[in-house]
């Protein structure tokens, strides 16, 4: 923009000659939708007076993949592999938001292991979801070795996920009234070690960024925000808390076993990024402390073994025996899990699903082994068939990583959902975002953007 | 002489086909959940420094390898069309995951199936989201690529699917 | 408050406003006649017995093809039909949807205060698909309106910026209305594929 160096009207020339009152104009600054600093699409047109942000328009939409329409197309468990892909930085926070609130649906109850189970995962992605956050806002702010170091915590928390669900990142892991497997034997050493070597990169984190100038001084007094603006908006989840007000809905509506299980929930009190970012680093211990008391208290699931051979039975073995019509040979036996964890036990499943035929599917040998098993699964997987949920409409609100996270889901009787909705909480957030970037000067935005934390998949789903 | 000309051209584009694989700039596009993968890519774990393409480039002007990370979708289709266009060559495509490869299973009104369909696609990464080893071969395999046109002289990419497919 | 008694109470303060209520798996609902819309919400925010100031979610559900048929079941192969799968046994039926008028405008509401939840629902016709706007009472419902706006057409009459949200300009028609077709594809470069 070319200077004007002409004196506006009305203004006086001192005895210098210089004016006093030099006219400026506002500037507006496009920034993304694909920008270095904004991770994740979305474009902000901002109004500048100097370097201060006078006002701020944010368009999204740029991520919008149909979810909603989507999950009126496919059925129930259909729905799973679409939620993970929303706040695909904890998927498994999504899968049992969605699990939950069609269960309530139902009117079905998991068994107590399935809660604990799915409250394990979803802590550590909630783990991984702040490791994410907070290592990408150190990483605008010129720290990327804490970047470095949180991915690869994060990595030692996938490599866990990753042995009971199968998959990294989009798992897919729960089902409508249970979740796809149990915990594999002898979960607790390698989540102990996961979790030692997490604390550590914590800790250096902690080291490289709490007490460091730059870092404090970049996050402190910017993106303010009170309480009560910040609940008029609807934020919730660690943003809100850094704000001073304790709203999680894991305490203030307590579901799963989250009323048994001790944690702590910290608040902040100035609502500015460093609030923000002492808020998720003391969850991300608080979640830890959570697992670590979940696997302590767990009710123990089945020993996969059978008790008369002392060996376990290969499902490919039991498919051969079945199909050579020798039921007998491996009838109360447990299959061992294949590489898919397909086959994952009889004696497992009371332990993670509910017993209700008509919306689990059976095991796997009862599928390979028995008529009734093999008619089952058909009903459920076959075209047209599936979990049918009676006519209603539920709201079920999770604490997902970045708030509430709930869905709300109208069912017409059939086989399919005929709505669901979700309550995305980073949508409440980026709506907050030119009130929070209001008066702050350019630089700012990077701190402020980066404790939204923002997951494009979740916000225009 | 004319021998020894092309001789040296040919050896000449193979220097410059070696150099260029292993010192690539890339532009990562990413707007989804590929992204999470992408930058378990990037960092330490799987470090896809060891490749040469460590380093990523956010501006089109200062890349050669456009890797686009995640779902497209039609409000965005024109922003990427322009990036690549803004890319100097010789440039190259990467479609990182299966949205970009063919939409995936977001078949609905909001989103672009395959990117291909707006741009030409030199290598295809599927997978939802690709592993990081997968994506360390596909890397490869553009690799491959690139000193091959080097030493043969073929064209950069292929153009983008017609516009007449059926479907 | 609990559910019933959170019916009760706005029943009572409003007896002409609302049309019904009920009670499904816990989640209490007032089902209230559009023009009372802005009455209600503004003593439900301001009440210090609801003090219901966190708008969880604004949303709306288009009912026009509620009840006529899902998917049908048959065999892929040979299409003979099948019988759908029974159905689980409900104690406690919902009353089903509200109201002949296709669409309806759900509003969740939640108090940090009192940790109650109430769900809101107003009809809203398709001759006419307007409601009042709630933005001024919690900054929230702006964004929330939009989106109710771009995916079911449905306007907010005092609404400060009515325009799509995920959508862009140009874009025709409403994706979520059922009579949508999921793959109609409207780009703005690029083959219709």
């Amino acid at each position: 923009m070319p200077m004007e160096l002409t004196p506006a009207p009305g203004s006086t020339p001192t005895q210098t000659g210089e004016p006093t009152d030099l006219e400026t104009r506002d500037m507006m600054l496009n920034i993304g939708p694909a920008h270095p600093a904004m991770h994740g699409i979305v474009r902000i047109v901002a109004k500048l007076d100097g370097e201060k942000i006078e006002d701020a328009d944010v368009e999204i939409g740029y991520l919008h993949r149909g979810f909603e329409k989507m999950a009126e197309q496919v059925d129930y468990n259909g729905v799973m592999p679409y939620t993970d892909r929303l706040n695909y930085v904890s998927p498994l926070i999504n899968n049992m938001g969605y699990c939950m609130s069609v269960e309530k649906l139902l009117g079905i109850e998991v068994p107590e292991r399935c809660h604990y189970v799915r409250v394990i995962l979803s802590e550590i992605s909630r783990i991984s979801d702040h490791l994410t956050c907070v290592g990408a806002t150190a990483m605008e702010l010129g720290a990327f070795t804490v970047f470095l170091y949180m991915i690869k915590a994060r990595e030692y928390l996938w490599e866990l996920v990753e042995k009971v669900t199968g998959a990294r990142l989009t798992v897919s892991y729960c089902r409508v009234g249970g979740v796809k497997a149990d915990l594999p034997d002898g979960f607790t050493e390698p989540c102990q070690e996961a979790f030692k070597e997490t604390r550590k990169v914590l800790a250096e984190s902690d080291g490289l960024l709490t007490r460091n100038r730059i870092f404090v001084d970049r996050m402190t007094a910017t993106g303010t925000i009170s309480a009560e603006e910040a609940i008029s908006y609807g934020i919730t989840g660690p943003f809100l808390r850094g704000s001073g007000l304790d709203y999680d809905v894991r305490k203030d509506c307590p579901y799963a076993v989250y009323d048994r299980l001790p944690f702590d929930v910290p608040v902040g009190t100035r609502g500015d990024n460093l609030d923000r970012y002492l808020v998720r680093m003391e969850e991300m211990e608080q979640s830890m402390r959570i697992v670590e008391a979940a696997l302590r208290e767990m009710p123990p699931g089945p020993v996969l073994v059978n008790p008369e051979t002392g060996r376990p039975i290969p499902a490919a073995e039991m498919v051969d025996l079945a199909k050579m019509g020798n039921i007998g040979a491996f009838s109360g036996a447990c299959a061992v899990p294949g590489p898919t964890l397909e086959g994952s036990g009889r004696a497992q499943h009371p332990a993670i699903a509910a017993g209700e035929k008509r919306v689990n599917l059976p095991p796997k040998e009862d599928a390979y082994g028995n008529i009734e098993g093999l008619m089952r699964q058909f009903k459920l997987v076959m075209f047209g068939h599936g979990v049918r949920a009676p006519e209603g409409e539920v709201y079920f609100p999770v604490e997902g990583a970045n708030g509430e996270l709930g869905f709300y889901v109208v069912s017409d009787g059939s086989g399919s959902a005929y709505r669901v909705r979700v309550r995305p909480p980073c949508f409440a957030i980026m709506s907050a975002l030119p009130k929070l970037i209001e008066g702050d000067s350019i630089a700012d935005l990077t701190p402020t953007f980066g404790s939204v934390n923002m997951i494009g998949g979740e916000l225009d789903r | 002489m004319l021998i020894d000309t092309s001789f040296l051209t040919s050896r000449m584009n193979e220097a410059l086909g070696w150099a260029r694989k292993y010192s690539i700039f890339q532009y990562p596009f990413v707007t989804a959940c590929c992204g999470m993968e992408y930058m378990a890519t990037a960092c330490s774990h799987y470090d896809v420094d060891r490749f040469g393409a460590g380093f990523p480039r956010f501006s089109p002007r200062q890349a050669d390898v456009l890797f686009v990370v995640g779902t497209i979708s039609h409000k965005m289709a024109p922003v990427l069309k322009r990036i690549h266009d803004q890319m100097a060559d010789p440039k190259w495509v990467v479609a990182f995951g299966v949205c970009t490869c063919t939409g995936g299973f977001y078949d609905n009104y909001a989103t672009v199936m395959g990117i291909d369909t707006i741009m030409p696609v030199d290598v295809y990464i599927p997978g939802c989201p690709p592993r990081p080893e997968m994506v360390l071969d596909g890397l490869m395999k553009l690799q491959d690529k690139i000193q091959d046109q080097h030493t043969s002289g073929k064209r950069a990419a292929p153009e983008p699917r017609p516009d007449n497919l059926e479907v | 408050m609990n559910p019933s008694s959170a019916i009760t109470a706005v029943t009572d303060r409003f007896p002409e406003a609302v049309s019904t209520s009920h009670t499904y798996r816990g989640d209490a609902t007032v089902i209230l006649r559009r023009q009372s819309l802005l009455e209600v919400t503004r003593f439900l925010k301001e009440d210090p017995e609801f003090q219901m100031n966190f708008l969880v979610d604004l949303t709306a559900v288009d009912y026009s093809a509620f009840g006529k048929g899902g998917r049908p079941a048959f065999f892929a192969s040979s299409g003979v039909a099948v019988s759908p799968p029974p159905l689980i046994p409900d104690k406690d039926p919902w009353p089903g949807p509200p109201d002949p008028s296709r669409f309806v405008v759900v509003y969740h509401f939640f108090s940090t205060t009192h940790k109650h939840r109430l769900r809101l629902v107003v009809p809203v016709a398709d001759a006419d698909p307007r409601l009042d706007s709630v933005s001024d009472l919690w900054p929230a419902a702006n964004w929330l309106e939009r989106e109710v706006w771009d995916m079911f057409g449905i306007q907010f009459s005092g609404h400060p910026d009515m325009r799509r949200i995920l959508m862009y300009e140009g874009f025709e028609g409403y994706p979520l209305r059922k009579d949508y077709p999921v793959n109609k594809r409207q780009p703005l470069i690029g083959p219709l594929n």
